[in-house]
């Protein structure tokens, strides 16, 4: 129920998009080092906010290119949209 | 002492114009501490904090609601009850609940309306058929009755499903679980309500959790919108707010919040008599007493807070319901809403301990916790009596996502509700 305005293609319907997911979770570097717990953090524990999440969606049904949006969960307003790599401005 | 509710008690206060029958619970001013809070009013908390106090004996226990008792996800769900899971925990645990569900409304002196009108879970292609044919076999082995109905039987049990090969998502069979049904979701809070009070219990509403205290790796009580309360012991039963109270004690959960839908339709006279559920169309449907059909969408994929999906979740759903009950056609929707269901990435709930001591969770039950209300409550209660947890809930404690040992219901089962 919200727009969303790819940085490629511009606004569409969010039908368009596919979610990925809370953004700049990074892989473990040495995975062969990384412990029981540590694994079950990086795998399955998840923030989950209520309030600005900084998320990864797809333009799956557009450009098909990855990107991130920071989105206020509490009401779906978005707050920015920032290129894979980038660093969200708030 | 609570009035026993009976057909002398109904014609009795039809004297006074039902105007006089006593409260059902209290509505106390929290107190400065308390043994045990509960924190989320809704059917899973209601029912820790009776049976904490029925088969625990505890006293000064009370259930924190930050709204009124009920208006989460237990007064926004479609109501379907049923065993049929495939895992052995998952049978043990959703079967505990369903036998429970058959006497509470004796239990509780107060009719939760629970009706075993059968479950059918439809298979739409070969997979689904082999899929529902194993889960048959297991439930089984397992002591849980499940039947196989072949195409001819499915129409002969609910006349109304369209049956013809000519659909885009044929039928082709079903299971029927026949002890399996729907109850009424507000009455199931408000028993528990009703009887966790008459036991002590303080049901206090319209307090909101604002932050958990803690000193180490202990409890020291809850910041509240009604005042701070010392309690060294914490359940929470926050459903789709898990993670928020996680968060207020520096823990991590394995959750993600997202918007789940239901609606229903302008009453009709009664048409069908059973729940039907199909998974790969995701569209379940029952009818309501008032003879509103009761129809369950899916899940959005992202997080929110917000109580409410997207219209194409809707739309996808009622076009699954049009194809397979072409006589629903012209009926209008009367209301839609959205609950919010906290998801484990195995569809299976967590009832457990967690590293910070006196702190338990109840959450993970997503889209289809009611029909564990009574189990959940139960096991819960046992778990934070004992502080370990019952044999039927130990596989759903938080370490197997570290272990591994997880109950992956996601696929294996028809799992959404
Ligand atoms: C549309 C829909 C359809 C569903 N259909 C089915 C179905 O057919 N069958 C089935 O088995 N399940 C179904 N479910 C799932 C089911 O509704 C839930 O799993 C179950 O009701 C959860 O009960 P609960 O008591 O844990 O949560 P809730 O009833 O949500 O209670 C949690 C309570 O915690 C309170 N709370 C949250 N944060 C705070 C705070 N900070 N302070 C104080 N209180 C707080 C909330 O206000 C809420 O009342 C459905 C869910 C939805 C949304
Ligand atoms: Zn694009």
């Amino acid at each position: 129920m919200f727009i969303i305005n790819c940085p490629y293609c511009g606004e569409r319907d969010h039908a368009e998009f596919s979610y990925g997911g809370e953004a700049h979770l990074v892989r473990p570097k040495q995975p062969t080092e990384l412990s029981d717990d540590q694994w079950a953090e990086y795998l399955f524990m998840r923030k989950n906010i209520k309030g600005i999440q900084y998320e990864r969606w797809n333009h799956s049904h557009g450009c098909r290119r990855w990107f991130n949006l920071s989105r206020d969960t509490s009401n779906d307003k978005i707050h920015s949209v920032y290129k894979i790599g980038e660093k969200p401005s708030e | 002492m609570k009035n026993k509710y009976s057909i002398f008690s109904l014609i009795k206060n039809s004297f006074s114009y039902h105007e006089n029958w006593q409260r059902a619970w209290r509505d106390p001013e929290p107190k400065s501490q308390y043994d045990i809070i509960i924190i989320g009013g809704g059917g899973h908390g209601l029912a820790t904090a009776y049976y904490l106090a029925k088969e625990h004996n505890l006293k000064n226990i009370a259930v924190i609601e930050k709204g009124w008792i009920g208006g989460g996800n237990t007064g926004r769900n479609t109501t379907i009850i049923r065993s049929n899971y495939l895992w052995d925990a998952s049978a043990g645990l959703y079967d505990h609940a369903l036998k429970i569900w058959e006497n509470l409304s004796q239990e509780l002196n107060y009719n939760i309306m629970f009706s075993q009108r059968g479950v059918m879970n439809l298979a739409h292609n070969l997979h689904d058929v082999r899929e529902l044919k194993r889960r048959t076999h297991a439930n089984r082995l397992n002591g849980i009755d499940c039947e196989w109905l072949n195409v001819e039987q499915v129409k002969k049990f609910c006349p109304i499903i369209n049956c013809s090969p000519e659909i885009r998502y044929p039928v082709m069979g079903s299971t029927l679980q026949r002890r399996a049904g729907t109850a009424r979701h507000d009455a199931v809070a408000w028993g528990y309500a009703r009887g966790a009070d008459a036991m002590g219990v303080d049901i206090i509403q319209n307090c909101e959790v604002k932050g958990i205290k803690r000193k180490g790796d202990s409890i020291e009580g809850i910041d509240t919108t009604k005042g701070f309360i010392k309690t060294k012991k914490i359940g929470v039963v926050a459903a789709g707010h898990s993670s928020v109270i996680a968060n207020m004690a520096g823990l991590r959960l394995p959750l993600e919040s997202k918007p789940l839908q239901a609606l229903v339709s302008e009453p009709i006279k009664p048409i069908i008599d059973t729940v039907v559920m199909s998974n790969a169309v995701h569209a379940y449907v029952s009818q309501s007493d008032k003879g509103e059909l009761v129809i369950g969408a899916g899940t959005d994929s992202y997080i929110s807070y917000t109580q409410k999906g997207t219209h194409e979740i809707v739309e996808g759903t009622l076009k699954a319901i049009i194809e397979l009950y072409p006589i629903f056609s012209r009926l209008r929707m009367l209301r839609q809403w959205g609950g919010v269901v906290d998801i484990c990435p195995d569809a299976s709930p967590l009832i457990t301990k967690t590293s910070i001591k006196g702190l338990y969770f109840n959450c993970g039950w997503g889209t289809g916790g009611f029909k564990a209300t009574p189990g959940s409550g139960h096991l819960f209660a046992h778990t934070i009596a004992k502080d370990e947890p019952h044999a039927l809930n130990a596989a759903f404690d938080i370490n197997r996502f570290v272990s591994g040992d997880l109950v992956d219901e996601h696929g294996a089962a028809a799992v959404a509700h």
